[in-house]
């Protein structure tokens, strides 16, 4: 049974519709690619997932493992082990990047009816984990996000899905603003988490980020649909064709700019 | 949501609300010098200090309220208020027996248990209640320290010479209309005297409690730490809930002789009046504190009730090389509203002052800082640093920054930064989505916020003030 079952999800944002009928299976262990080009509605399907209130879900269904998650608050979701990795990583001054970690951690174990971890063996765990993305310490203490380079918020994010160990992770154009060096430790350190329980769907407008992280499937979101899906080959063929070829605008090397809708 | 949310996470019943059963003896409503004549016998006050009363009074009548505050509030009839309000018994606090059972009962409620060994170990504590302290704690090993600390009436007692001497220096009988008010009808207090180079041995704390109704409270609070002394000094308030507004009108005084250092910490929770705004005391304080040579003064106040708070503790930096500081976290919900700051005035040379005010606004409240920053001709090198951070939870509070600077020293260094952010809904997804709840999350963005304030409070008070402000902002988002 797939682990992540969307079918038929429409979405929009005041009476604007942007998700128009999405059906995805991912089954546990897969990797799956979402592509295609800005406001194809990729970023919205990751919102959508994960619950975010500013979108409203007008038709369809999803389902974690058989269990539905429209109607459940995100915190509840997080907890039914959906995690997204932000685009945008938010900034919360003054709030340490462990502290937040651990309530976070803790919030969700406290629900699941586990016992909560104490502060020496949540720092125990944090400092095995953060081998995975290359973070020192220093920067575990400071403020959530607060100051981050790009990249350095990118690896915080692995890090957070690292520890939270999520049975479903989201990864939002996790690839976007990193450089070389940093997409390589970042794709390292996802591919680490892959496992034959956990399913991860990555969003991303650049083939790029699938040359370290190698996707089972390929989607190609446009104007709110998935229009084609394949093996790693189509991401490869989309790579050299551009979007173009499928009768879209703008090429995934592109800059980006709006889809006709 | 987030707007929905934050409202409903401002909605939590006040929790000190309640009002305690004591057979008081309370004055009529009304002032006159006659009122003031009787107060000033039924504390046996000597000649100096009831003269020094009716000079206040009779000033305080040519004065006028002040108005240039960003604050609406319905006029005050200051006839209709009583001016003194005392538990019927004999307020004497050798033994905490002779205090009414039901006093004592209230304190613990509001989680202060008096009895001294079930204390926070290392805080003394002086409780007033309405119009007079009924305890004061570790009176005795305080006293080994040479410490003094004691209620304002029983220092008026026993150590009138001090009291005259300090009395009105830092703030003047005829300092402003509230303080003037105070000057003239103040009922009690506390009074803190740490002789020369010592360290006073543990937190020294009031507790105020307003009980009665229609009762004013004006009390008096005088700290003089002599040459090299050290004291840290806690307050915290509550009063119950009512839906008539009660006046407090307080005045503190802290004198920093060369070398000294006073730290004075304030967590403010009086009643802020019901969510359409209905009640709520009325907190018009004068606080102020004298820096001789050397000496540091450092303000920090978390300031989460009253349906008013009109508050400016101040430093006046007369010393070379004094020190002045003000942390405050100032938060307004429902139909609070907050015009609170600070004065730092610098006069003696090398003088440094810094302001770190952090003010939260949710529902309709309304919080605005206002300071001033002064440095006279005399004040050489003179530095100040300032920084005024404004969070907003939902879209129909206000937060404003009114800072004044004059400098006329060439030499000195003022810096200003300001900064206006709301809880954004981002925070907010990105909290719940790693599975962290709607209201923790709103209290760990806050506290994040108030950290550098909170971080200078003592370690009890430091936690005290985070629930404090959890229990605040409950129900302030929906």
């Amino acid at each position: 049974m797939a682990l992540l079952s969307v079918r038929n999800l429409h979405a929009r944002v005041g009476d604007k519709d942007i998700l128009k009928g999405i059906d995805l299976e991912v089954a546990p262990g897969e990797v799956h690619a979402i592509m295609g080009p800005n406001g194809s509605g990729k970023s919205t399907l990751a919102s959508v997932l994960a619950g975010r209130d500013a979108y409203e879900v007008t038709q369809g269904e999803v389902l974690l493992d058989g269990k539905s998650l429209l109607g459940m608050a995100p915190e509840a979701r997080a907890t039914e082990g959906v995690f997204l990795a932000f685009q945008y990583p938010v900034e919360i001054p003054g709030v340490g990047n462990l502290h937040f970690l651990r309530t976070a951690l803790n919030a969700q174990r406290r629900v699941r009816g586990l016992e909560e971890l104490d502060a020496m063996d949540f720092l125990q765990l944090a400092k095995e984990k953060s081998k995975l993305v290359q973070l020192d310490q220093a920067f575990m203490n400071r403020s959530v996000n607060e100051g981050f380079s790009g990249g350095e918020k990118k690896r915080n994010e692995i890090f957070q899905m690292a520890v939270l160990e999520p049975r479903l992770g989201i990864l939002d154009e996790t690839d976007s603003g990193l450089d070389i060096d940093a997409l390589r430790t970042v794709a390292g350190g996802v591919n680490a988490l892959r496992s034959p329980s956990r399913a991860m769907v990555l969003i991303t407008h650049y083939q790029r980020l699938l040359d370290y992280i190698v996707p089972d499937k390929v989607h190609v979101m446009a104007a709110g649909r998935i229009v084609r899906s394949g093996g790693r080959e189509l991401a490869l063929e989309l790579e050299e064709k551009g979007y173009g070829w499928l009768g879209l605008k703008d090429g995934p090397g592109g800059k980006g700019g709006e889809a006709r809708r | 949501m987030t707007t929905d949310t934050l409202q409903e996470l401002t909605r939590r019943p006040y929790a000190a609300g309640f009002v305690s059963q004591v057979e008081a003896e309370t004055f009529p409503p009304g002032l006159d010098e006659d009122v003031i004549r009787a107060l000033s016998a039924k504390k046996e006050e000597p000649s100096f200090l009831l003269d020094w009363r009716l000079k206040a009074f009779r000033h305080w009548q040519t004065m006028r309220e002040p108005t240039w505050q960003a604050v609406t509030y319905h006029p005050i009839d200051y006839q209709a208020i009583r001016y003194y309000s005392a538990p019927r018994f004999k307020p004497k606090k050798d033994s905490l027996d002779e205090v009414d059972p039901e006093i004592l009962r209230t304190y613990e409620k509001l989680g202060i248990p008096l009895e001294e060994q079930k204390r926070l170990q290392n805080v003394a504590v002086d409780a007033v209640f309405d119009s007079v302290s009924v305890a004061t704690t570790f009176k005795d090993k305080l006293a080994k320290a040479g410490v003094i600390f004691c209620s304002f009436s029983e220092a008026v007692r026993e150590h009138p010479e001090l009291v005259r001497k300090y009395l009105g220096t830092v703030v003047p009988h005829s300092d402003n209309f509230f303080a003037a008010l105070n000057s003239a009808v103040f009922s009690d207090g506390s009074f803190v005297y740490v002789p020369k180079g010592v360290r006073c041995p543990m937190e020294l704390s009031t507790y105020f409690r307003i009980n009665a109704a229609e009762t004013g409270q004006f009390e008096r609070t005088l700290i003089v730490a002599d040459e090299g002394a050290y004291v840290s000094y806690l307050e915290g308030c509550t009063a119950p809930q009512r839906d008539t507004n009660q006046l407090h009108a307080a005045v503190v005084e802290l004198v920093a002789l060369p070398g000294a250092t006073i730290k004075y910490s304030t967590v403010q929770n009086w009643y802020p009046g019901d969510a359409e705004g209905k009640g709520g005391i009325y907190n018009f304080v004068t606080k102020r504190g004298i820096a001789h040579e050397k000496a540091k003064i450092s303000w920090t106040q978390v300031e989460t009730g009253s349906a008013i708070t009109w508050k400016y503790p101040s430093v006046i930096l007369k010393g070379d090389d004094s020190v002045g500081e003000f942390y405050s976290v100032a938060l307004t919900n429902n139909l609070q509203q907050a015009d609170t700051g600070t004065k730092m005035v610098h006069i003696g040379k090398n003088t440094r002052s810094t302001i770190v005010s952090k003010g939260i606004s949710a529902g309709r409240g309304q919080n605005t800082y206002r300071g001033l920053v002064k440095v006279l001709k005399s004040a050489q090198d003179a530095r100040n640093y300032t920084q005024c951070d404004s969070l907003l939870l939902g879209d129909k509070c206000g937060a404003h920054t009114v800072p004044y600077i004059e400098v006329k020293n060439a030499t000195a260094q003022v810096e200003h930064e300001a900064s206006t952010s709301k809880i954004g809904e981002d925070q907010l997804f990105y909290c719940r989505q790693r599975g962290i709840s709607q209201e923790d999350a709103v209290s760990m963005i806050v506290n994040g916020f108030c950290r550098q304030v909170f971080k200078e409070l003592p370690m009890e008070f430091a936690v005290e003030a985070q629930k404090l402000l959890g229990v605040s902002l409950e129900g302030s988002v929906g």
